[in-house]
């Protein structure tokens, strides 16, 4: 059965790139647009893996995180967060979160597939 | 040499020896700490130095020619006693308390511990006193030749030497030895007084067996001795009227002898320097008087006995030794001489140890301390020096009366050389009366009224005195200096019919007290004249009895010294304080309790140092005597302290408005910083975006050739607009920075608004159709005359077009274009009928990346974040402003101006 990865970014042709990318690698894709979106995706049956976008109006991706992270049915799901934003302390930020990996755009898209593919072991 | 002035010489030396081993014994008691001089015995009879030759032989002299004439000296004595518990209990709390060693001493602390009148009393001091020691030298010396006399030997004969001479000399070589064998002044010299208490016993007796000789012996008592004198035709000496003098005489003698008894340096010497007891004054307050009265007794009868017997008036002076001489009781004579010596030497050693101590501590020390080529600051010894000065010093007065003598004194009587004396000390009384009772008497006052009263004590008594002897010409005195009647020196001003001493004295003293008055009220005493001022009149309540000298000050006189130290301010600050404190006024003249002197000291330690502190309140609450240096050195002190603080506050003042500003200053900067910081993370995110959509793209079609057509097109077209929308961003961030920074290039010219906004609307017609929205445009037709950057305000325009396209509903979107004057502006309004912008939210809107999310939650506003803060910046440089309100279609209406340019216009119409 194909893992199924949640997409979660307010831009939408970033959406479109990694919806893309993931179904070519495989996976089973959801999208959301908001942070909002992003937790009612989550109430049904739980993601594989979140690629989660952090700079998002209203509901944040730090957000999102922090709420996955404390729901123990939802522990399993794996994190990657992408941001615009490189700077060292939001990066720690996201992986004292909870985050299992932080990954900065522009991104080599060979690069972050190659690592959804590790963190779900199907490589 | 004859037996008999041999017997006498050698009794004399023998006195003299006996008194001199009667001091070593009073001060080796004193020593032992078992004072055999500690009652108010000897210490009334050490006042009776009052009674020297004078009194001796003198009376009897004045007596003889006017009868009760020689009585004020007595009275004023007598009335004054009657204030020992008065205003001399004062002046004696007074010189305890503040450790006074001479009346100079006492002038000089009273006011401010002034050089000037401490100088002044001693040389005054010492001219009163030269007429009275050659007094005291005629005396003796009359009393050695009528000895002579009487064994027929020519005294200079038989001595080979002048009489007064060898008494000068006899009587200064006693005096040294008598009083300079200690060195400090404030020591009591217990010996002095034991010996010249035995003198006034000696003296006492001597008189006393003289006069009942005279009236028991040679007459048959006091009835037999008035028949006789009636039958000789002298008892006339009796009635009033042979004093020849008048009431304002009498008033004014004894007012004169009220203040010698206490004003002469040896009176001040044993009553107020002396004393022992403040308490044995009471029981002297009658015993003194009463000492008077038995001196006096027989007075009249050896008056009126030598009178009957044959003597002159000329010889009555030495009545007393030449009625038992010339009645062949040879015995008797010396026994009378001896009295008239002890009563002669008892005058010299006390006036001379007095005037001494005056002339080495007030005068000569200060001056040679002052000369500092002497160094003698820095010797560590000076005891060597200060009784060479006193000795000098008691050589200088009996010289001084040994050439009084000679020059003046042999021509006059006993009695008028020493009112001249009286006349001369009398001066002190108003620097010293007025000194303590009234506070306001100062320095200055102190100064020029004793200056003055000493220059007409000079003019109207010493230089007649002069003119009696023959040195100077009789004429002075009866037609005045250079015939000028009024400034006769005996009848000043037309003051004539007075005694001459009642003349000077009336003259001097209303002049010396009005001067002094008026000089004091006129000019300003220093702190230190005002301090010791109140020490010395307040003495009482400052003094008091022995307790904790936290206790003794007075409230007035603690905040005197708050005053003066602290500033008036900071002073009533404090009393302010202190009044809250304890619910009531404090009254200046209650005494301080232990934490108000205590706060008070506190307070003066704050601006002057602890040390200083205590020592300045010590010396105002007990007297405890600092130094004039050292207290002024205080004030100096003080006063640079104070300048120095005052610039210290006025440099920390600046330094917190410096600090302030810095601060703020600083803050700005971090702000600013934080919003660079801010602003670089917001590009690179902005930046960032499109450029991950670019990138990802790219790669997608690169990695996936297999792509079908469509959606290779799709992607390429995402890569194109993210393209454009990167440079737009680019473009954007480059224009706001080179506005913000001021390297904006302007090319500012005339232009017409009307003709901007169109182009505006051109530029955005596309947009606008793709939007499907609908224009409504409202320009005027004649032209909007402005200054400005052509191009940027077009960029205005279309900013705000584009921005209103963002929200308009679609379809039916709307958006209308408004120009209108209004004033000395050109208002035009961008409204469109989407969502509005909430009123909170209106100023944030021209922020830099602050876009409106709001409700739309379907797609993120295009656009880079930077549209209205750039227009913002655009209309704002031109002199405009921008705003957002409710728009009449039902969204926002954003708004901006432009100043009407006349200039433009004019040009305009001129073409």
């Amino acid at each position: 059965m194909a893992k199924r990865v949640l997409v979660v970014d307010d831009e939408p042709n970033i959406v479109l790139s990694l919806e893309f990318l993931m179904r070519r690698a495989g996976f089973e894709v959801q999208v959301a647009r908001t942070g909002g979106e992003a937790l009612k995706a989550l109430e049904g049956e739980p993601p594989d893996l979140v690629l989660l976008d952090v700079m998002m109006p209203e509901v944040d991706g730090y957000e999102v995180c922090e709420r996955l992270r404390a729901r123990p049915e939802w522990r399993k799901t794996k994190i990657i967060m992408l941001t615009a934003r490189g700077r060292e302390a939001e990066r720690e930020r996201g992986l004292a979160l909870g985050a299992d990996a932080y990954i900065t755009k522009p991104f080599s898209t060979r690069e972050l597939v190659e690592q959804v593919k590790r963190m779900l072991e199907v490589a | 040499m004859s037996h008999f002035a041999a017997w006498a010489i050698a009794i004399s030396l023998a006195y003299l020896g006996l008194l001199f081993a009667l001091a070593s014994f009073g001060d080796r008691r004193a020593e032992q700490g078992r004072s055999v001089i500690a009652n108010p015995y000897i210490y009334t009879l050490s006042l009776a130095v009052y009674c020297t030759a004078w009194t001796y032989f003198g009376s009897v002299g004045v007596a003889a020619s006017q009868g009760v004439a020689f009585l004020p000296v007595y009275l004023g004595p007598t009335l004054l006693a009657l204030l020992f518990l008065g205003p001399v209990r004062k002046i004696l709390l007074i010189a305890k308390a503040y450790g006074i060693t001479s009346i100079a001493d006492f002038a000089s602390a009273r006011y401010g511990k002034s050089g000037t009148v401490a100088g002044l009393v001693t040389i005054v001091a010492l001219l009163g006193s030269i007429p009275y020691i050659s007094l005291q030298l005629k005396a003796v010396a009359t009393g050695i030749e009528l000895l002579f006399a009487h064994d027929g030997v020519s005294e200079r004969g038989a001595l080979g030497a002048d009489s007064a001479l060898l008494v000068a000399l006899v009587l200064a070589a006693f005096s040294i030895l008598f009083g300079t064998r200690h060195i400090d002044a404030t020591e009591h010299h217990q010996g002095m007084v034991l010996a010249i208490a035995f003198e006034s016993v000696v003296k006492l007796l001597c008189f006393l067996v003289v006069g009942i000789f005279v009236t028991w012996v040679l007459f048959s008592g006091p009835s037999d001795l008035l028949a006789r004198a009636e039958a000789a035709g002298v008892v006339d000496r009796l009635h009033f009227s042979a004093t020849r003098l008048s009431y304002a005489d009498w008033f004014l003698l004894t007012l004169l002898s009220a203040f010698a008894v206490l004003l002469l340096p040896r009176q001040f010497q044993v009553m107020v320097i002396e004393n022992l007891d403040i308490r044995h004054l009471q029981r002297a307050s009658w015993m003194f008087p009463l000492y008077l009265l038995v001196i006096n007794i027989f007075v009249l009868p050896i008056a009126l006995a030598g009178l009957i017997l044959g003597g002159t008036v000329a010889e009555a002076d030495s009545f007393v030794l030449g009625l038992p001489l010339v009645h062949g009781q040879a015995w008797l004579a010396i026994l009378a001489f001896l009295g008239g010596l002890s009563a002669a030497t008892a005058m010299v050693i006390v006036e001379t140890v007095a005037v001494s101590t005056m002339i080495s501590n007030d005068l000569v020390m200060p001056l040679l301390l002052r000369i500092r080529a002497l160094g003698l600051a820095q010797r560590p010894d000076l005891t060597g020096l200060i009784l060479g000065v006193r000795r000098a010093g008691i050589i200088l007065a009996v010289a001084g009366g040994y050439l009084f003598f000679h020059s003046v004194g042999e021509a006059m009587g006993l009695v008028s050389i020493g009112y001249i004396a009286f006349a001369g000390v009398a001066q002190f009384a108003p620097l010293l009366l007025l000194g303590i009772a009234w506070k306001g008497a100062n320095r200055n006052g102190a100064v020029v009224g004793l200056l003055a009263g000493f220059l007409v004590w000079l003019y109207t008594l010493v230089l007649p005195s002069f003119v009696i002897a023959g040195v100077l010409p009789e004429s002075i005195l009866r037609e005045g200096p250079f015939g000028i009647a009024l400034l006769r020196p005996t009848a000043l001003f037309g003051l004539e019919g007075l005694h001459p001493v009642a003349h000077c004295a009336l003259w001097s003293l209303t002049i010396n007290s009005a001067l002094l008055v008026l000089v004091s009220l006129l000019s300003s005493a220093s702190d230190l004249e005002r301090l010791q001022a109140i020490l010395f009149v307040d003495v009482e309540q400052s003094r008091g009895t022995p307790r904790l000298w936290r206790g003794e000050a007075k409230v007035g006189a603690l905040e005197e010294l708050l005053v003066r130290f602290l500033g008036r301010p900071a002073a009533e600050a404090i009393w302010q304080a202190e009044t809250a404190r304890r619910g009531r006024p404090l009254n200046p003249d209650e005494p301080a309790d232990a934490g108000l002197v205590e706060r008070a000291e506190r307070q003066l330690a704050r601006a002057i140092g602890a040390a200083s502190a205590r020592a300045v309140v010590a010396s105002t609450v007990r007297g405890e005597s600092i130094g004039p240096d050292a207290l002024l050195e205080i004030l100096d002190e003080t006063q640079k302290v104070l300048e120095y603080s005052r610039r210290l506050e006025q440099k920390s003042r600046e330094l917190e408005v410096a600090t302030a500003e810095l601060r703020r200053a600083n803050e700005r900067l971090r702000e600013l910083d934080r919003l660079k910081d801010d602003f670089l993370a917001t590009v690179s995110h902005e930046l960032r975006t499109p450029l991950t959509s670019i990138r990802s793209f790219s790669e997608i079609l690169l990695d996936n050739p297999d792509l079908e057509a469509e959606e290779r097109a799709r992607f390429l077209r995402i890569i194109t607009s993210e393209s454009e929308r990167l440079t737009r961003l680019i473009n954007d961030v480059l224009d706001l920075s080179k506005i913000e920074s001021g390297r904006m290039e302007w090319k500012i010219g005339p232009a017409d608004l009307v003709e901007l906004v169109r182009e505006g609307i051109r530029a955005a017609e596309g947009l606008m159709a793709e939007k499907g929205v609908e224009l409504e445009v409202a320009i005027p037709d004649e032209p909007a005359p402005v200054t400005c950057d052509r191009d940027r305000i077009v960029q205005v325009v279309l900013n705000l077009l584009s921005n209103a396209c963002k929200f308009v509903p679609r379809p039916g979107g709307r958006v209308r274009v408004e120009l209108r004057r209004k004033g000395s502006v050109f208002e035009i309004r961008v409204e469109d009928n989407g969502p509005g912008v909430p009123p909170e939210a209106r100023e944030l809107v021209f922020e830099k990346f602050h876009q409106l999310t709001g409700n739309l939650n379907t797609q993120k506003p295009t656009g880079t974040g930077l549209g209205l803060a750039i227009s913002k910046q655009i209309v704002e440089h031109f002199g405009g402003r921008i705003w957002i309100e409710e728009a009449t279609l039902g969204g926002a209406a954003l708004c901006f101006t432009l100043p009407v340019s006349e200039e433009a216009g004019a040009a305009r119409v001129a073409a």
